[in-house]
C-alpha cells in the first residue's frame, strides 16, 4: 500500500541545508556590505554575486527536486491557519530565491556596469541601462532581502515550534532520514 | 491538498515548560535577529556608513536632487582612449592592448553643488569610463591635486564634519578646519600644493592624477603598484587667468573642442619597492619609471542633464581584469560612498527637468 513519507528526500533535505547556510550568509553578507565603507565593502561585494548566482541555480535544482519527490504532509491536528501560514511562506521563499538574484543581476545591468562574477568572468545584461529602472530594482532587491530576512526567521521558529512544542514530525522530517521509532 | 499525516499521541506540557520552550525559540530567533541588527550596524552609531559619509555632503551643500552629491557641476565627453601598447607587459586589460576603446567621460567641479561658480575650488577632476571589446569596463575619477588631503575615509569625514554649518549661526565653525589641519599632519602635502594653486581657466590645461594607487597585473600573474596621471597636450598661456563669471569652464570646453579632439598622455607610475600604496595622502619620490600607455583623445561633450555621463557611477572599483585595487582604504570607501549617492540620485532623475529651468533661470 502507497503511504505517505515522513521525511524529505535525501536531496531536498541535502539542498535545504546548503541552501540554509548560503542565503543566511548571503542576507549577513548584504547587509554588512551596505553599511560599511572598509574594504569589508568591497570583499563582501565579491563574495555576494557569485554566491547570489549559486544560490539562483541551486533554487532551479530544489524545485525540480521539490516536483519529483513526495513531500511529507503536515500534521493532521495543525489548525487550518497554521497550515496556510506554513504553505504561504514556502511559496514566497521559494518566490525570494528565485527573485532576489534576479532582481541583483538586473539591478547591476541598470546600473550599466558589467555584471562580473570574478576578475574576468562576465554574466550578459538582462536588462537595458536605465538610471530610474536601476533605482526601483535596486530598492526592490534591499526591500526583498530584509522581507526574506524575516520570512527566514519565521520559518526558523515555526520549525522550533513544531519541534519543541508541538513535538510533532515537522522538524524531525527534514533532520533526519529514518522514521522515529 | 496533501492528505495529514495522523496525530500522533504526545502527554501535554506543563505550563512551565512550555513557557521554557517558547522561550528557548524566542531566544534562537532573536540571536539571529541580533546578529544581523549587528552586522547592519543598528548596534553602532560610531560606525562609519556610507549613508553618513553621503548625509554629511547633503548637509554641507544642500540636497540638489538628481545631482551628484559631490563634483555635482560637470559636462559629459565623448572620445577614445588609443594605446601605446608600452603598458602591455604590465596589465593584461584590453585597453592597454588593443588599438582604440571608446570613452565616456565627465568634467567637474569638486563642490557638492551643481551651481558652485568656477573659481571656488582650485581643483578640477575628470572622470572616464572606457568600455573595452569584452564588455569589462574601466572606471577612474581623477582629480587634478597630486594627493588627498588624508589617508582614510574616517578622517574625510571628521574633515567634512569641520565644514558643516553650525545650527546656531548657518556657518561652519571658523576654528574647526585649522583644528582639524592641526590634528591630522598627513594633510601637510595637500596643504603645500593647495597654497600654490588657482583655479584653471580650463579643463583642457589640467593634469588628471588617479590619487588613490591600483595594481597593473600582467600575464604571469605579476603585480606592479601604480599611480596614474593624465597629461595634457594643452598648455596654459603664461600668465592666464581663470575669466570673471561663474560657467568659463564649460564654454572653454565647448569651443576648445569643437576647433578639433582634445588630447591628454595617460602616463603610468610605477611604484619602487616600499612606496606607500595604501595612503593617498602622502605623493611618491620623484624619479620613479613612468610609461606612457597611450592617448586620451576628447572628441565632443554632451551637457551633463541628458548626457550619457549621468548615469554613469564613476567608481574607481570598476576595473577590468588586469587593473586591481590597491588596499588604499579610501578607495573601498569611495566605491561604498558612490554607491550610496548613486541610489539617491538616480531615484531622483525624474526631478531633474525642474532643476534644468532652476539652472535657467
Amino acid at each position: 500500500m502507497s503511504t505517505q513519507p515522513n521525511h524529505f528526500a535525501p536531496l531536498a533535505r541535502l539542498l535545504h541545508w546548503l541552501m540554509a547556510l548560503m542565503i543566511i550568509a548571503m542576507l549577513f553578507i548584504g547587509a554588512g556590505m551596505v553599511a560599511s565603507v572598509s574594504q569589508r565593502h568591497e570583499w563582501l561585494i565579491h563574495l555576494h554575486k557569485p554566491l547570489g548566482v549559486a544560490i539562483l541555480l541551486l533554487a532551479i535544482v530544489r524545485l525540480g527536486v521539490r516536483f519529483s519527490t513526495r513531500q511529507p504532509p503536515l500534521p493532521a491536528d495543525l489548525p487550518v491557519w497554521q497550515a496556510l501560514a506554513a504553505k504561504a511562506s514556502h511559496v514566497l521563499l521559494y518566490a525570494l530565491m528565485l527573485v532576489l538574484p534576479l532582481l541583483g543581476w538586473a539591478m547591476i545591468s541598470a546600473s550599466g556596469e558589467p555584471v562580473m562574477l570574478s576578475s574576468s568572468l562576465q554574466l550578459p545584461s538582462i536588462v537595458p541601462a536605465d538610471a530610474q529602472m536601476f533605482a526601483f530594482l535596486r530598492k526592490a532587491h534591499g526591500y526583498l532581502a530584509y522581507l526574506m530576512f524575516l520570512t527566514v526567521l519565521l520559518h526558523l521558529a515555526a520549525a522550533l515550534f513544531h519541534g519543541w512544542v508541538r513535538r510533532d514530525d515537522v522538524l524531525d522530517s527534514m533532520l533526519r532520514g529514518k522514521d522515529r521509532g | 491538498m496533501v492528505d495529514r499525516s495522523s496525530p500522533p499521541t504526545r502527554p501535554p506540557l506543563s505550563a512551565a515548560s512550555l513557557t521554557l520552550r517558547l522561550a528557548a525559540i524566542a531566544v534562537v530567533v532573536g540571536a539571529v535577529a541580533g546578529a544581523f541588527a549587528y552586522v547592519n550596524g543598528t548596534f553602532d552609531p560610531q560606525r562609519l556608513t556610507p549613508k553618513k559619509l553621503i548625509n554629511v555632503l547633503e548637509t554641507n551643500n544642500g540636497v540638489h536632487p538628481g545631482f551628484r552629491r559631490n563634483h555635482a557641476k560637470g559636462v559629459c565627453v565623448i572620445g577614445h582612449f588609443e594605446s601605446s601598447g608600452e603598458a602591455r607587459s604590465y596589465s593584461t586589460a584590453q585597453v592597454f592592448n588593443e588599438a582604440r576603446t571608446p570613452v565616456v567621460g565627465r568634467f567637474a567641479l569638486p563642490a557638492g553643488s551643481p551651481y558652485a561658480p568656477d573659481g571656488a575650488v582650485p581643483i578640477r577632476s575628470l572622470a572616464l569610463r572606457f568600455t573595452q571589446e569584452n564588455g569589462q569596463q574601466w572606471r577612474t575619477g581623477m582629480n587634478s591635486m597630486p594627493v588627498f588631503p588624508v589617508g582614510t575615509p574616517e578622517a574625510f569625514y571628521q574633515f567634512q564634519q569641520a565644514l558643516s554649518p553650525l545650527p546656531a549661526t548657518g556657518k561652519p565653525d571658523p576654528g574647526a578646519v585649522p583644528a582639524f589641519f592641526g590634528s591630522h599632519p598627513e594633510a601637510a602635502p595637500f596643504l603645500a600644493w593647495v597654497k600654490t594653486a588657482k583655479p584653471s581657466a580650463s579643463y583642457v590645461t589640467e593634469t588628471y592624477n588617479s590619487v588613490n594607487a591600483f595594481y597593473l597585473v600582467n600575464a604571469t600573474g605579476q603585480k606592479q603598484a601604480v599611480r596614474w596621471n593624465m597629461v595634457p597636450q594643452a598648455k596654459d598661456a603664461p600668465g592666464a587667468t581663470a575669466p570673471e563669471g561663474s560657467d568659463f569652464l564649460e564654454k572653454d570646453l565647448v569651443q576648445r573642442i569643437t576647433a578639433g579632439p582634445l588630447r591628454w598622455q595617460l602616463m603610468i607610475t610605477l611604484a619602487d619597492p616600499g612606496d606607500p600604496v595604501n595612503d593617498a595622502s602622502k605623493p611618491w619620490p620623484e624619479g620613479r619609471k613612468v610609461v606612457n600607455a597611450g592617448t586620451l583623445v576628447l572628441e565632443s561633450t554632451q551637457p551633463q542633464l541628458d548626457g550619457e555621463c549621468r548615469d554613469i557611477n564613476y567608481d574607481p572599483l570598476v576595473l577590468p581584469a588586469g587593473i586591481e585595487g590597491s588596499d588604499d582604504p579610501l578607495l573601498a570607501a569611495r566605491s561604498a560612498g558612490y554607491a550610496n549617492s548613486y541610489l539617491r540620485r538616480t531615484s531622483e532623475v525624474s526631478q531633474l527637468p525642474a532643476a534644468k529651468q532652476e539652472a535657467q533661470q
